[in-house]
């Protein structure tokens, strides 16, 4: 049983909840290998997914979760709702709550966002990225990968390398692996590497190397293309060379390390053509293990209100 | 119009003294014991009498941006904080960058007739750090002081021009310390909070270059500066040294640097949004530290009221600034002089004399033959901080549900009794 009616990060879950979702969303996984996926776990239960941030895979596969389980689910894109014409979040949560809406899947280009929300809807919100601060659901579901694929998270070592400072994924990761029992390493450029991130419990490294040495899972993270204007590194060329992960970088990892990539990935800039694609590569079970964690929060959440709301 | 204090203990310049106290005609007429006079009395037994506060830096929003507040709403936020003089900064709308606005400024002042106000006039026409603002004229209209307050003036030679040509007018520049191009967008300290909460930080580095170009400038052109809401333990070391070699340089700081640190910002209460943003526990050391050892003079509340709905807002949409000036007092009295970190005299110093010193304001002492600008306050009642109480329009405060001691009594200006809680 969950403790809380929303899911904003993996820094206020704990290791015991994270555990539920990860046994319940094994379940899920199963269930999405069936023929006929129907349920009616959530009949009557409605999904709204409010989307200040453009996304094609965290969005449908929330919508898609909502619709396998029964729910009505409705989507709101900040382009076409009245956000353009000046309304607040607080408004735009309260409008949606009188319309009885259950759970609210946010995403939002400024961390506290969905936390803000949260403390005025009566809704479920699910935080699905915000800003620099979060995105708790794509870590569960990197996290179901692991677990699937090595049958535990603790003691495993995770390498994370790309734009860490920016990425949500990389933090609520790291969060979520830590309480876990896993190792967490990272390497990016010094301008992507925020302040500080040891004492959230990351180890650092000094290379490709020193980071996927020993690994179970290399990490690359998205480089946006957007942060080479801003002058944090001098071009793609000069990042892949010397920052993006190679082939033969994966001779340092332990015998059956898996790829990782939370997508959408550029190919040849962080991770190579090969890799992607290749034996080691998960990249499209994450995408699989999504539908299934955000299947099982939404069972779990609702499952919350019935108890406490 | 005589008023006596009587019983009271007076907090002066060296030390406490208990003595009566006679107001005649707006100046205090006669310290001693045992004053008997047939007028209105105050019987302050048991109560501190200090030099009327004096806030240097304040944000009363008018004209322009009532909604935030007003100079009357201010006004009355001032006299209920125990401050009889405030100066008020010019990013207004209009921007207070000419004569005019500086007259509108005074003349709502003696309508409210609340808290003397002194205006503080842009250094830059509307504050875009271009063209310099009609400076001798905001002078003769009543400014006190010249000030781009929100914003550095981003281009140093245009700084330098106008601290030259200002200091010929006997103003001096209060520099709001902030390289813009290093914020790059920051709205917290760059540090383990800013990485934790994924809110985007900005570097001490970005405080402490622009306060050391200031430095640098009143250094090579010998005129006196004074840097504005000092946040940084390496700004108030930069500081330290120019006092040290002999620069002409004064600083404030406000209650929050020295009370919070930037742990406050995890919950993403946007009433913790502050420029500079509150820091790390070793930068609130410092401040005391500077507190104590006066490279800091003045203690100011940068008293930034807004409207809820400025507030009610996504952390990073949100405006920056705190409403401060009703708990100034009361906040520095408990978490300085109840900790035994400064005398009741030194505080006095660092809310009423520094502040007039440094802009020539002639009030700040308690002594026969000054202005009647004085504030009562009992020390030892204890209350919790209650923004829906607050006067201000603006109710933001990080301060809220705060213990304080230091409950003020009576605020009393030009002899005149303009508060009485």
């Amino acid at each position: 049983m969950l403790t809380k009616k929303d899911l904003l990060g993996l820094y206020d879950t704990s290791a015991e909840e994270i555990d539920e979702i990860l046994g319940i969303a094994d379940k899920m996984r199963g269930f999405l290998s069936d023929k006929d996926k129907k349920s009616e776990l959530l009949a009557g239960k409605s999904l709204v997914t409010l989307f200040y941030e453009n996304s094609t895979r965290t969005r449908t596969s929330f919508e898609l979760a909502g619709k396998y389980l029964g729910a009505h689910e409705v989507n709101i894109s900040a382009a076409a709702s009245s956000v353009q014409k000046g309304e607040t979040l607080i408004d735009t949560g309260m409008t949606l709550d009188s319309m009885k809406i259950d759970f609210i899947a946010i995403r939002h280009p400024m961390a506290g966002a969905p936390a803000l929300l949260a403390r005025n809807v009566k809704a479920s919100v699910l935080n699905g990225g915000d800003g620099m601060n979060e995105h708790p659901t794509q870590a569960l579901l990197d996290m179901l990968t692991l677990k699937r694929k090595f049958g535990r998270i603790k003691g495993l070592k995770v390498a994370i390398l790309g734009d860490i400072k920016h990425s949500r994924v990389a933090k609520s990761n790291l969060f979520g692996l830590k309480k876990l029992g896993a190792e967490v390493y990272m390497y990016s450029p010094e301008t992507l590497m925020p302040k500080a991130i040891e004492r959230l419990g990351a180890k650092v490294a000094k290379s490709r190397e020193e980071a996927i040495d020993g690994a179970d899972a290399v990490m690359g993270l998205r480089i946006q293309l957007e942060r080479q204007h801003g002058g944090l590194f001098p071009s793609l060329s000069e990042y892949s060379k010397f920052y993006g992960i190679k082939d033969e970088l994966l001779k340092y990892a332990k015998d059956g390390a898996v790829i990782l990539h939370p997508g959408p990935v550029n190919r040849g800039v962080e991770l190579t053509p090969s890799l992607i694609d290749g034996e080691s590569s998960e990249i499209l079970e994450q995408v699989a293990c999504g539908v299934a964690v955000r299947m099982a929060l939404l069972k779990l959440l609702s499952e919350y209100r019935e108890a406490n709301l | 119009m005589k008023l006596l204090l009587k019983n009271a203990t007076l907090v002066l310049r060296n030390g406490e003294k208990k003595a009566d106290l006679l107001i005649d005609g707006g100046k205090i007429s006669r310290i001693s014991n045992n004053i008997e006079e047939n007028c209105k009395t105050v019987d302050c037994t048991g109560k501190h009498v200090f030099a009327g506060l004096i806030d240097m830096h304040v944000h009363l929003r008018e004209p322009g941006f009532e909604g935030k507040e007003d100079i009357e709403s201010g006004s009355r936020a001032a006299v209920a904080g125990g401050f009889t003089q405030v100066c008020c900064m010019p990013n207004t709308n209009p921007v207070c960058d000419n004569a005019v606005v500086v007259s509108y400024i005074k003349y709502r002042q003696s309508q409210v007739n609340l808290c003397k106000i002194n205006p503080v006039g842009a250094i830059t026409r509307g504050q875009e750090g271009k063209a310099m603002a009609e400076i001798g004229k905001m002078k003769e209209a009543g400014a006190v002081a010249i000030s781009d307050d929100g914003k550095t003036v981003a281009d140093t030679n245009v700084m330098r021009l106008a601290m030259e040509y200002a200091h010929g007018f006997g103003l001096k520049c209060l520099c709001h310390c902030e390289d813009i191009n290093l914020v790059d967008g920051g709205v917290v300290n760059e540090g383990y909070n800013s990485t934790l909460t994924g809110l985007k930080g900005s570097l001490r580095a970005a405080e402490d270059i622009i306060i050391a170009r200031e430095i640098a400038l009143a250094e090579s052109l010998d005129i006196p500066v004074h840097i504005c809401h000092v946040s940084t333990y390496s700004g108030v070391e930069i500081i330290r040294s120019a006092k040290a070699r002999g620069v002409k340089v004064t600083a404030e700081t406000c209650p929050h640097y020295f009370i919070l640190t930037d742990d406050i910002i995890t919950s993403f209460d946007t009433n913790t949004k502050v420029n500079p943003p509150v820091r790390e526990e070793k930068d609130r050391l410092a401040i005391i530290e500077g507190l104590k050892d006066g490279t800091i003079d003045c203690i100011v509340t940068d008293h930034a009221p807004h409207a809820l709905k400025d507030k009610q807002v996504e952390y990073n949409l949100a405006a920056f600034g705190m409403s401060g000036i009703e708990t100034s007092f009361p906040l520095s009295y408990t978490y300085l002089v109840k900790t035994g970190q400064l005398t009741l005299s030194c505080l006095a110093d660092k809310m009423s004399f520094n502040p007039s010193e440094i802009l020539n304001l002639g009030a700040g002492e308690i002594k026969e033959g000054a202005l009647a600008d004085l504030t009562i306050a009992d020390l030892s009642e204890k209350y919790v901080i209650d923004s829906g109480k607050f006067l201000s329009k603006g109710k933001n405060t990080p301060f809220n549900g705060f213990e304080v001691y230091g409950k003020v009594l009576y605020t009393i200006v030009d002899g005149n009794i303009k508060y009485k809680n």
